[in-house]
């Protein structure tokens, strides 16, 4: 399942995409991100299933433009080279911006 | 020479005379549904003060987010690169402007020549921009004027999560129903504006010094929650509303 | 009676309870429930063996709690059956925590996917739920697990909340502005901002130029609609597509949605607004069939 956490207003689209078919629930990219923007939570989307899954912590999915600012300074970055998308060596973690 | 600047802004519209490298008048309308008519206002005010006609003018430049609109202007020029000018004539020492307007906020670094190096832009969202305060304000029913130092008075921190200005209204309306006190909303919603202001500043560096322009630079509220963010010293030209203008009169001169 | 007359509030949706006639509870075997308190309206459903028996939709007071409580008791009412009964269920929705009767509360994207799939079938592949202050864009597969989701709840624009600034600006009742947008001979340019701040103070100008409300309305509905599809764009359309949520109410908005998409979105006598509701009860029976296992 693809689950889109984020939002888009105004100022454009800002959605970090979490597979959570590929993710096994091991917990690297919340510990590296330096924002504490990611948890591992309860699979609510499927009722059968047993491990935790990553996802954006409710207080930051309505802020994540600000709360990701640091990793993304405005002279350039690419989404590859950002932390919680190197630290996931199963490529769960994409972001739209 | 004489060359004017134009800041066609969202609320308000500023022009600005410069004669041989200093300003000699200037002047400010309310933008209204007609932003050109209100340009050509300012533009007449600004001339009287300075006490020349049209015709004296060499060149006219305009800029913010109705540049296109006034019919005198002969150029244009982005906010950024007028931000940038401007403040690089008032203080050179500057190196990062941060400039919120009523519907924009800007976050600018320039060098030592007052080139820009890099910026940030919140746009089209009311949340990161001087629209924000204005709305609270009504909500709270509060005159705009003395929000930002009736905020000052507030001695409790309350946490705000709406992230959206149309959110936030009814987050004041349901908080002034558990009976907080409206000195700590209002300190809250200069907290939560600050914010995402100071995130945007750090998109590009905070290197000092750090000037604030524009007309929310005129909410001490505001002022007292960035200085708190950011942790450093703000430079507020007392002509902080004009900054712009002065940018775009400094292009204006420096063409030819 | 009134001496003080109270202004009309033009944003308010109304309130309604239906039971299912041909149901009796008495000849059931599981009785499940499941309570959606959204931010704006709060829905009780309450079902027999997997079929809906009675639900009711009423706006969320200022306490959820004690919202669920009386969505809960007007489900109820008139049918003799008393929450001593009911076997499980399911909160959820934005309050979903704070149902004090529930046996688990489910996340509204699991519950939406899953009452779509009741609500419009098993073909139902993209549902798109427009509440009062999120915007929900859900894609499930034939048994209504979710396969990729998309909530935008940081942002009024897109949702029934813009929905009900401009109702109130204009003057309009909420239930009316739908039909009201249609009332144009040709189709306005979208109103341009995205930020229901300033898309406001933008047909404050409009309506200064002279236009009529019908015609600011459209230019709104035409705005919002286009917002929804590039939202929608994020996780793609498959064909059989649906809507649910207070603003699948809203004709002026699902018929412009509809046309900028190019599909017809699926039809159902149930009303759209329980959709979450009815998730949670299916939920709800589930994890009591579990139980008993």
């Amino acid at each position: 399942m693809k689950a889109n956490y984020g939002y888009k207003d105004g100022s454009g689209d800002f959605f970090i995409t979490v597979d959570t078919d590929k993710c096994t629930g091991c917990g690297d990219c919340a510990k590296t991100c330096p924002a504490g923007v990611l948890e591992l939570v309860d699979n609510g989307y499927d009722i059968d299933a047993e491990t935790p899954i990553a996802a954006v912590k409710k207080e930051h999915s309505k802020k994540i433009k600000y709360s990701c600012a640091p990793c993304k300074p405005a002279a350039g970055y690419t989404t590859a080279g950002l932390p919680c998308v190197k630290a996931c060596t199963a490529g769960v973690i994409d972001h739209s911006w | 020479m004489i060359t004017a600047g134009i800041d066609c802004g969202a609320k308000n519209v500023k022009v600005v005379i410069l004669e041989d490298g200093k300003v000699t008048g200037k002047a400010m309308a309310p933008a209204g549904i007609d932003a050109a008519s209100a340009a050509e206002k300012a533009f007449d005010d600004a001339l009287k003060m300075a006490g020349c006609g049209r015709e004296a003018v060499t060149k006219v430049v305009s800029t913010g987010t109705g540049k296109s609109e006034p019919k005198f202007k002969n150029d244009i020029v982005t906010e950024v690169g007028a931000d940038a000018r401007g403040i690089h004539y008032l203080y050179p020492n500057v190196r990062t402007v941060i400039d919120v307007g009523a519907e924009e906020g800007r976050a600018i670094r320039v060098d030592e020549k007052g080139k820009v190096v890099d910026f940030a832009i919140n746009e089209k969202c009311a949340a990161g921009a001087g629209a924000f305060t204005e709305a609270m304000a009504r909500a709270l029913e509060i005159p705009l004027e003395d929000f930002g130092p009736f905020s000052l008075t507030s001695n409790q921190e309350v946490p705000m999560n709406a992230q959206c200005a149309v959110f936030a209204e009814s987050e004041v309306v349901s908080l002034v129903h558990r009976k907080i006190p409206k000195q700590d909303i209002a300190r809250a919603i200069h907290n939560a504006i600050a914010d995402r202001i100071t995130s945007m500043v750090r998109m590009v560096g905070v290197t000092p010094d750090v000037a604030l322009v524009g007309g929310v630079a005129k909410n001490v509220g505001f002022v007292a929650s960035l200085k708190e963010d950011l942790q450093m010293e703000i430079t507020i030209p007392e002509d902080r509303e004009f900054v712009g203008a002065i940018g775009a009169a400094f292009v204006a001169a420096d063409a030819k | 009676m009134a001496e003080e007359q109270k202004k009309t509030e033009y944003w308010r949706w109304t309130e309604s309870r239906w039971t299912n006639p041909d149901i009796d509870w008495k000849q059931g075997g599981i009785v499940s429930a499941g309570v959606d308190v959204g931010s704006v309206s709060t829905q009780a459903v309450i079902m027999v063996d997997g079929q809906l028996y009675c639900s009711s939709s009423m706006r969320t007071g200022s306490d959820s709690p004690e919202s669920a409580n009386s969505a809960m008791k007007w489900a109820l009412e008139g049918t003799g059956l008393t929450t001593d009964k009911i076997q499980a269920t399911v909160g959820t929705g934005y309050g979903r925590v704070n149902v004090p009767f529930a046996t688990k509360a489910i996340t509204e994207i699991a519950c939406h996917a899953r009452g779509g799939n009741f609500i419009y079938g098993p073909q139902v592949r993209t549902i798109l739920d427009m509440g009062g202050q999120d915007c929900k864009a859900i894609r499930c597969d034939e048994k209504g697990k979710v396969t990729a989701f998309l909530m935008n709840d940081k942002c009024a624009a897109g949702t029934g909340r813009g929905m009900e600034v401009f109702a109130d600006l204009l003057g309009v009742h909420i239930n009316d502005v739908g039909k009201m947008s249609l009332q144009v001979d040709t189709e306005p340019p979208p109103v341009s901002s995205t930020c229901v701040v300033f898309a406001k103070s933008e047909a404050s100008g409009l309506l200064r130029q002279g236009w009529p409300k019908e015609k600011v309305l459209a230019a709104y509905c035409s705005a919002m609609a286009h917002r929804v599809v590039t939202l929608l764009e994020r996780i793609g359309v498959e064909k059989e597509f649906a809507i649910t949520g207070g603003i699948a109410k809203n004709i002026g908005i699902v018929n412009r949605l509809s046309k900028e998409l190019n599909v017809t979105p699926l039809k159902s006598d149930l009303d759209p607004q329980i959709a979450g509701a009815i998730g949670g009860a299916l939920f709800a029976k589930v994890l009591f069939e579990k139980k008993g296992k």
